[in-house]
C-alpha cells in the first residue's frame, strides 16, 4: 500500500492537488487539555452551509483525504449532517476526537457512514494522570468506553499519545491499554506552540535524556540502530528535497475559513468565507512561497550534516520566527537520534559563548544591536530552546 | 452472458488522480488503483445496469475486443474488487445503491 500511496503522493504534487485537507470543524471543546495550542472560544464557525460549500470546492479541487478535527468535532450539532455530506461526495474520512460524547448511537453512524479511521487521544492509562491533563473528571473512563465501541462495531481505532513530562512513564501503560483494546497507536514526542505564538507549551514537553529514552525504544522506533545511526553524507537529493507535505499536496482550514499550509503552520493565505479555494491554493502568494522553499534555501538548515534526515517541520520553524529557519525542537530530535548537534545548535551555542561582546556592542549601540543580530542567523527567533539547555 | 449488476460498496472513497481512479477501502485501510478500463467499469456500477450492458455500451466501442472475451474478462475483475468488498454484485438489480457518490460517477 504504501508503494501506491507514495505514487498517489508523487501524482498529485506533480498536477498541483491537495490530496489531503484537514478541517477543524470547531474549536470548542468540552476538555481543556493542558498543552492544547488552541483557544476554545467560537469566534464565528462556518456553518453547515459553509462546510458543505467548501466540501464541494474541495472535491472539484481532486481532495482525497479528508480528517475532520477540532476542538472536540462533536461538539457541533451538525457534525454527522456534514459528515454525511463529505462521505456522500466519496472522500476518504478520518475524524479526530477524544470519544467522550461517543456512544452506541455515534459509533454506530460514523460506522454506518464508511469513516476509515477514528484517533483519540489518550494521555495515560491511569485515570488521575490523563483526566489532570485534559481537565475534565472522568474523560478517560468515557474516552476507553467510546474507543470501545468504535472497535466493535469494527472502525480502525487509533490511539494518539502525547508524550509530556507527566506522562512519559505511562506510554507502555497506554500501549497496553492499546493493545487489550485491539486497537492501534502512535506516541508523539510534539508539543505545538499556541497558534497564537505563546510558546509556554513547550516546557511541558520532554526532551534530554527523556527523549534519549524514547528513542532507544525498539517498540516504538523499529530498529534502534538504523533510527539513531549517524546521517548519511549531503548530496544534491537532500538539497533539493521538499520540507514536507504541508502546502504541496496538504492544507488546514480553520473553523472560520482560513486556509493554512498545516495545522501547525499558522501561516495565513486566505479565507474561504472571501475566495474559492482553488484560487487561493493555486494563486496564494504565502502558499506558493511555502512551495517555493526546497532545503538548499534553508539559511542554517542547509548547511546542517541532519538535512536530509531531519524532520525539520516549517510550520514549527514558522512559529518560531521564520519558515526558512531551523525548528528547534527538530534539532533536538535529530541531536538526541544521533548525539550529534545541528548546525542550528551549534551556531547558538556559539552566541552564547560570546556573550560579553553582545553586551559590549549593545552599550556602544543602545539603539541597535546588529551583532547579535548578525549571530543569530534568524532574526526573530527567540532564545534557546528549554529543552535544548537540558541536552 | 453476464447478467449481474454491480454497485459500489459504501466502505470505499474514491477519486480520479491524473486518469486513474484511486480507491481507499475504509474496511482494511488498502489502496487500489485502477486503470482506464477499470475506472470504466467503476463509473458505470450504478446497480441498475448489467455488466454485460456496461461491456456492451462503454467498453466495445471504445477498445478493439470481441464482446464475449471482453464480459468474461470483466466478470473476472469485478469479482475480484468484490472479494476486496469495495464493489457490490448482485444477480438483480441493486435498487437502492450502497453509495449515493457524488463523484466518480
Amino acid at each position: 500500500m504504501s508503494s501506491l500511496m507514495q505514487q498517489m503522493n508523487e501524482r498529485a504534487l506533480k498536477a498541483g492537488v491537495p490530496l489531503s485537507v484537514q478541517i477543524d470543524v470547531t474549536y470548542r471543546c468540552n476538555e481543556r487539555c493542558v498543552h492544547c495550542y488552541l483557544d476554545h472560544v467560537d469566534h464565528g464557525e462556518m456553518t453547515t452551509a459553509e462546510i458543505r460549500d467548501l466540501l464541494d470546492q474541495l472535491n472539484e479541487a481532486g481532495v482525497f483525504f479528508v480528517t475532520f478535527s477540532g476542538g472536540e468535532v462533536l461538539m457541533r450539532m451538525d457534525f454527522f449532517p456534514i459528515l454525511e455530506y463529505a462521505r456522500s461526495l466519496s472522500f476518504d474520512v478520518k475524524i479526530k476526537t477524544n470519544a467522550f460524547m461517543i456512544r452506541e448511537k455515534q459509533a454506530d453512524r460514523i460506522r454506518e457512514l464508511g469513516v476509515r479511521m477514528v484517533q483519540v487521544s489518550i494521555y495515560s492509562h491511569r485515570p488521575e494522570v490523563h483526566d489532570a491533563i485534559t481537565k475534565l473528571p472522568g474523560s478517560l473512563k468515557r474516552s476507553v468506553a467510546g474507543i470501545r465501541l468504535l472497535q466493535s462495531r469494527g472502525l480502525k481505532v487509533i490511539i494518539g499519545n502525547v508524550l509530556m513530562r507527566t506522562t512519559l512513564n505511562d506510554y507502555p501503560g497506554v500501549i497496553a491499554l492499546a493493545k487489550e483494546l485491539g486497537v492501534e497507536f502512535t506516541i508523539d514526542p510534539t508539543i505545538t506552540p499556541k497558534m497564537d505564538g505563546d510558546r509556554s507549551v513547550l516546557s511541558l514537553g520532554i526532551g534530554g535524556d527523556d527523549l534519549r529514552q524514547v528513542f532507544r525504544n525498539g517498540d516504538l522506533v523499529g530498529n534502534v540502530e538504523e533510527f539513531c545511526a549517524p546521517p548519511p553524507a549531503v548530496d544534491d537529493d537532500a538539497l533539493d528535497g521538499l520540507p514536507c507535505s504541508a502546502g504541496h499536496t496538504a492544507c488546514y482550514i480553520s473553523p472560520y475559513g482560513d486556509v493554512y499550509p498545516c495545522v501547525q503552520f499558522p501561516l495565513p493565505t486566505g479565507n474561504v468565507r472571501k475566495q474559492k479555494f482553488l484560487d487561493i491554493w493555486r494563486h496564494s502568494p504565502q502558499m506558493n512561497e511555502v512551495r517555493s522553499i526546497h532545503a538548499r534555501d534553508l539559511p542554517v538548515c542547509s548547511t546542517c550534516t541532519h538535512v536530509g534526515t531531519c524532520t525539520r517541520c516549517p510550520g514549527l520553524a514558522y512559529l518560531e520566527g521564520s519558515m526558512r529557519g531551523p525548528s528547534s525542537q527538530d534539532c533536538e530530535k535529530s541531536f538526541t537520534r544521533t548525539g550529534i548537534p545541528s548546525a542550528n545548535m551549534i551556531l547558538k551555542n556559539a552566541s552564547r559563548a560570546k556573550p560579553t561582546l553582545v553586551q559590549i556592542a549593545g552599550l556602544r549601540e543602545p539603539q541597535a544591536s546588529p551583532l547579535s543580530r548578525i549571530m543569530d542567523p534568524v532574526p526573530s527567533a527567540p532564545a534557546p530552546e528549554e529543552s535544548f539547555t537540558r541536552l | 452472458m453476464s447478467s449481474l449488476y454491480i454497485t459500489r460498496s459504501k466502505e470505499i472513497a474514491a477519486r480520479m488522480l491524473d486518469g486513474e481512479m484511486m480507491i481507499m477501502s475504509a474496511r482494511d485501510s488498502t489502496l487500489f488503483s485502477l486503470n482506464e478500463l477499470g475506472t470504466i467499469i467503476w463509473q458505470a456500477a450504478d446497480g441498475e445496469t448489467t455488466l454485460q450492458e456496461i461491456v456492451e455500451r462503454k467498453i466495445c466501442p471504445k477498445f478493439d475486443v470481441e464482446p464475449e472475451e471482453a464480459v468474461k474478462d470483466a466478470e473476472s475483475f469485478v469479482r475480484e474488487l468484490a472479494s476486496h468488498g469495495i464493489l457490490v454484485l448482485s444477480d438483480q438489480p441493486i435498487v437502492a445503491p450502497a453509495v449515493a457518490s457524488k463523484e466518480g460517477a
